[in-house]
């Protein structure tokens, strides 16, 4: 006689057996280099011990606290991340209702949407650099034809516009890729449901509230946070278009960290940075995820 | 309250595809009338023109003495049961039901107080805090009838509104709409494809083939006198047997027996019509029979349909309606041709001939 137990006992052995390699993946790519980063950022290990790891405690954090450049590159990552997540979401948002009407030629509409983002950044990130490029751009091209600026401005080479050239050149690239996501969410919503507003006396706008945004709420939140992430850990291109400057203008937290490890060798250190923005970008993604698994308690 | 009345109504897509053709339709204040038809009749179309969720090519829809076709849907107080029901699913019954009373910026308590009603009499009371994914089919067939009522609007629409439910459930939910709509006073608009739906819930019929209105009646009368061949072979169940025959004289004949024709039909060529349930065994002074080989027998409960080859022609097949208790022959079956039972339709123009 075999007993329930142990039949429920074998399959979790099976279950666990099954799951094994998937899990030693797992560890070895993920969780490894985590842990090894976390390690390595008490330990000082660059020029000055001859790239020899130097337990230091928290030294390294110490010296995170009173480093400008840092900061600069924290407050440069949080301007980005802002400015690149509302404008796709705000543009993303029109294009799929845009999308999403029922128009000739949709089908082309829909592949030339996704095409910038299909594109290689590297490529996008040297195209802009020469749209925005002082002498030879379009951009000042065109101001200058409709009078707008007299003399071509160096856009790459003041702080403030570089900054703003390399969120125009994200938002051109992901924007796209926001609208198909937020697409797929608008035609998860029935038609009838519009039908039946407009027959309950909904105007097009009231729709808009009430039906539409409720339903790609979800989406809405899943796409922030997908950009989130990547618009936090951006590097491709800023490090083609700008570098990082002028004067660590457009440095943001990524491009610092390749610094700090590829040009000056500090490893303990960009151990260290690794580590606090792993944990910052960890921190809103749960409370994210708190956000929206109450979202769905509501929704259901 | 308010009459619908759909004059020279028109709709199509492009030059070949043209759901609607100049129909026009009268719908009284406490008619219930059904829209029946099969699949690509039009008869759906027909409700999204009086809804206004779709344009007419030509003519108008009134409401009362209102031309409402330009009006967008929501400015022509109508409610609309729609197939999928159409519940909003991130809002309570609750919300759902008054959606419509709030976009209209009733007050609170006016409400509330039309939404408890409505409730009441469809028994949601206890789910009025539920979404719709935590109901069961009929649950939201419920809530989708209370968000049409609740409003008290001048014309009711409904589209299959019963074709989602399971056959135990329609039948049940059939008899209660028919109560519900028997205490209102709109005009009610119902589309299906159920017969069985058309025949018990309405007041009046309109028969729809191909875009074109093909009868409209009680539907006694549609069952009783089908005015072509095509309602007669859509209404009813099972299907009458219709048989294209040739004339000679006064009498046709069908296989080996000759049946007289009624004084005063002209046509070459006819079509002989009978209900399977109107074929009966033959009693003494039967003047029309027909007899033939049985090849199929469904048992149906109370009767058996009974399906036989006419001795003579291989290819002329009858069905009839016989009690299951009735004792006859396989091999030869006699059935009788009741001549008040028959239907006599035009070969050409498929138009009916008798009265």
């Amino acid at each position: 006689m075999v007993s329930r137990d142990y039949i429920r006992r074998r399959e979790q052995r099976t279950g666990w057996l099954l799951m094994l390699p998937a899990l030693l993946v797992l560890l070895l790519v993920y969780a490894f280099p985590i842990l090894r980063a976390f390690w390595l950022s008490f330990f000082t290990e660059n020029l000055s011990t001859n790239l020899e790891p130097v337990f230091s405690g928290l030294d390294n954090y110490g010296l995170m606290v009173g480093d400008g450049r840092f900061w600069q590159s924290m407050r440069n990552t949080a301007v980005f991340t802002l400015f690149t997540l509302f404008f796709e979401l705000g543009l993303g948002l029109i294009i799929a209702l845009a999308l999403d009407q029922a128009f000739r030629g949709r089908g082309l509409a829909r592949t030339i949407a996704i095409l910038p983002w299909a594109l290689p950044t590297a490529l996008i990130a040297l195209a802009w650099r020469w749209i925005f490029n002082t002498e030879f751009g379009v951009w000042n091209d065109m101001l200058m034809r409709l009078h707008l600026i007299g003399n071509p401005v160096n856009w790459l080479g003041e702080p403030f516009w570089a900054m703003v050239a390399v969120i125009a050149a994200d938002v051109w690239k992901t924007t796209s890729f926001v609208a198909i996501l937020l697409l797929a969410g608008l035609q998860s919503i029935s038609q009838d449901l519009y039908e039946a507003h407009a027959l309950d006396g909904a105007s097009p706008w009231q729709s808009f509230r009430q039906i539409t945004l409720p339903l790609i709420a979800p989406q809405i939140v899943i796409t922030m946070l997908f950009r989130f992430a990547q618009s936090f850990g951006i590097f491709d291109l800023i490090q083609v278009m700008t570098g990082g400057g002028p004067g660590g203008a457009t440095e943001t937290v990524s491009i610092y960290i390749y610094a700090a490890v590829m040009r000056y060798l500090d490893f303990g250190y960009g151990a260290a940075l690794v580590t606090v923005t792993f944990l910052v970008l960890v921190a809103v993604v749960a409370l994210s995820w708190l956000y929206i698994s109450r979202l769905r308690a509501k929704t259901e | 309250m308010a009459k619908l009345e759909l004059q020279n109504l028109a709709k199509a897509y492009s030059r070949d595809i043209v759901p609607v053709k100049q129909l026009n339709l009268v719908v009284e204040d406490n008619e219930f009338l059904t829209l029946v038809g099969p699949s690509g009749c039009g008869k759906s179309t027909i409700l999204r023109l009086i809804a206004g969720l779709d344009q007419p090519t030509e003519g108008r829809v009134m409401i009362g003495d209102r031309d409402v076709s330009p009006l967008p849907p929501g400015d022509r107080n109508i409610a609309m049961v729609f197939q999928s029901y159409a519940l909003y699913p991130h809002m309570t019954v609750r919300d759902n039901v008054a959606s419509g009373l709030k976009l209209r910026h009733l007050p609170a308590g006016d409400i509330q107080k039309r939404v408890q009603e409505v409730s009441g009499v469809l028994g949601l009371d206890p789910l009025l805090d539920r979404k719709p994914a935590k109901l069961s089919g009929g649950q939201r067939q419920r809530v989708a009838l209370a968000r049409a009522l609740v409003r008290n609007p001048d014309v009711f629409l409904l589209d299959e509104p019963l074709s989602n439910l399971d056959a135990l459930l329609r039948e049940q939910v059939r008899a209660d709409l028919k109560q519900i709509f028997a205490d209102q006073k709109s005009p009610i608009v119902y589309v299906t494809h159920d017969q069985t739906e058309a025949m018990t819930l309405s007041t009046k019929v309109a028969v729809l083939n191909n875009g074109y209105l093909q009868q409209l009646g009680h539907p006694h009368d549609i069952y009783k006198t089908p005015a072509n061949r095509f309602v007669a072979s859509f209404i009813g169940s099972p299907q009458m047997n219709l048989v294209t025959l040739s004339r000679t004289g006064n009498t046709v004949t069908l296989s080996d027996f000759t049946i007289p024709l009624p004084i005063g039909i002209q046509a070459a060529s006819v079509v002989l019509g009978i209900r399977p349930e109107h074929l009966r065994l033959p009693r003494e002074g039967d003047a029309h029979t027909v007899s033939g080989q049985v090849f199929l027998v469904e048992n149906l409960g109370m009767h058996d349909l009974v399906s036989l080859r006419v001795q003579g022609d291989p290819t002329l097949t009858l069905r009839a309606l016989l009690p299951a208790d009735a004792a006859w022959s396989r091999e030869n079956l006699q059935l009788a041709l009741p001549p008040e039972s028959i239907h006599w339709f035009d070969g050409d123009t498929e138009q009916r001939l008798t009265t």
